[in-house]
């Protein structure tokens, strides 16, 4: 299939970026997302221009480092993460904009590649276990109701990638924020520090710039992991109670 | 914002179940807002339960309208515009699955502060008498409300008031931790929003619709 890609395209953290359109004629369906900016940088280095600068890994959509937004949609139209949507997801002589993830606390790098080193410096003020846990425990000895455990489980799926921030009308970055407050919350490890923590990450999370959540769940339509949105409100659920204790 | 706009939200209920008073007539009504002077009386003052409420509702708003300036400024930064732009594609501007009323909450709020002062410009005094003035308070709401704009104006007014009750609602309980559901739009509370931006909304224009389209009070 033929396609045209218009591309962010900036030289480095001061430079002003612009949009930059590309033809590919030769686009296999089959190909990722990731397999055609492979073709695209191919063709440019062999036209002896700068290849596309753009972050990724794993490729197996478990690590969170690709991730860009596909027609002003983070990661694009389906709902997983950039290296796992495919071509097939899109016409014959379609026109793809392709932009890096937009956010004050994101500042961009090069072209589609970000700093998401914010997202780090949330998880250092508070989204551990400070205690060595050990080696696993004899299951029978914490009893873990079951709902709380898939709960759990299901926020401690997040793979950092940045899509809520990105997604986010005020570039928040609460769904990630929250979604480790809930994944340790829920379990009886978290409990000794759960109300430092939700505090804690919740002033870094500001620090860093990120913006307030006004509860419009556009990043949890746009999470490739489906974290559920509720893990905000038991964030603020678990504030309050921190208030209240005076840990805040 | 949750907690200023729940109080006011609480006025906004008892303000619209008074105002169907006005279909008891004349005469009741009038005695009606009379009487709403003596509440507590004598253990307050005459009009000493409204002045409380007065104050407390301004508070309220001011602290609302504070902290939305404040939203407003922090996130257009955190949001990393550039020049007026976040993003540049011109596909899916409205998102994935936003509600039209949680991205018209700013703006939304403006033509609401408008339509309060002008109503209460309206209402409280005789200083904008569209219509003709009245010592009667019902004689106002129906001479106002027999003028095709007047009653243009306050649809808008309570169509904006329905809309930012629609998220404005939804938006203070999962703030206060009371949201339990994965989804923007299987929650329980997301079906409340509905029903009480649809019932207030609809309770305040029943009066302004009665008079214009059928003479009610003339």
């Amino acid at each position: 299939m033929k396609i045209t890609v218009n591309v962010w395209r900036q030289k480095n953290a001061d430079a002003k970026g612009e949009m930059v359109g590309y033809h590919l004629d030769d686009v296999s369906e089959d190909m990722s997302f990731l397999e055609m900016l492979d073709v695209l940088n191919e063709q440019l280095t062999l036209a002896g221009e700068e290849p596309v600068a753009f972050d990724h890994d794993c490729r197996e959509g478990i690590c969170g480092s690709c991730g860009v937004v596909i027609n002003g949609i983070a990661h694009g139209p389906e709902v997983t993460t950039t290296c796992q949507l495919h071509m097939r997801s899109f016409k014959d002589g379609d026109v793809i904009d392709i932009e890096p993830w937009r956010a004050g606390a994101f500042p961009i790098v090069k072209d589609l590649v970000v700093d998401r080193g914010a997202f780090d410096r949330i998880i250092q003020a508070g989204g551990y276990i400070s205690v060595n846990t050990g080696s696993a425990p004899e299951a029978n000895n914490l009893p873990v109701p079951k709902e709380d455990a898939d709960h759990a489980f299901a926020a401690a799926t997040c793979i950092g990638c940045g899509a809520c921030v990105a997604a986010c009308p005020n570039g928040s970055a609460m769904l990630f924020t929250a979604a480790k407050v809930t994944h340790l919350g829920l379990l009886p490890q978290g409990q000794p520090e759960r109300e430092s923590r939700v505090a804690s990450m919740v002033a870094q999370h500001d620090a860093e710039g990120f913006g307030s959540c006004t509860n419009i769940g556009e990043c949890t339509a746009a999470c490739p992991k489906g974290i559920p949105l509720d893990v905000i409100s038991r964030l603020n659920r678990d504030l309050l109670g921190a208030l209240a204790a005076g840990q805040a | 914002m949750a907690v200023s706009g729940l109080i006011m939200l609480g006025y906004l209920l008892v303000h619209m179940y008074g105002n169907l008073k006005f279909f008891e007539g004349k005469e009741f009504f009038d005695s009606y807002l009379e009487g709403l002077e003596n509440i507590f009386y004598p253990y307050l003052p005459h009009g000493g339960a409204l002045w409380i409420l007065r104050v407390v509702l301004l508070v309220s708003l001011v602290a609302h309208v504070y902290c939305a300036v404040t939203l407003w400024r922090r996130n257009k930064v955190a949001a990393g515009y550039t020049g007026g732009k976040r993003y540049h594609s011109k596909q899916n501007r409205t998102g994935i699955q936003r509600s039209y009323a949680s991205f018209t909450m700013r703006w939304g709020g403006v033509i609401l502060l408008l339509f309060i002062i002008g109503h209460l410009a309206q209402m409280l005094p005789n200083w904008l008498a569209p219509g003709g003035a009245s010592d009667s308070k019902y004689e106002r709401v129906v001479n106002g409300f027999e003028i095709w704009w007047v009653v243009l104006l306050y649809t808008i007014g309570l169509v904006a008031v329905g809309f930012h009750l629609w998220h404005g609602f939804w938006s203070a309980l999962t703030t206060l931790g009371q949201n339990r559901s994965s989804t923007r739009k299987d929650s329980v509370i997301t079906i409340a929003s509905w029903v009480l931006s649809v019932v207030i909304a609809g309770g305040f224009l029943i009066v302004p619709f009665a008079v214009f389209f059928f003479g009610a009070g003339s």
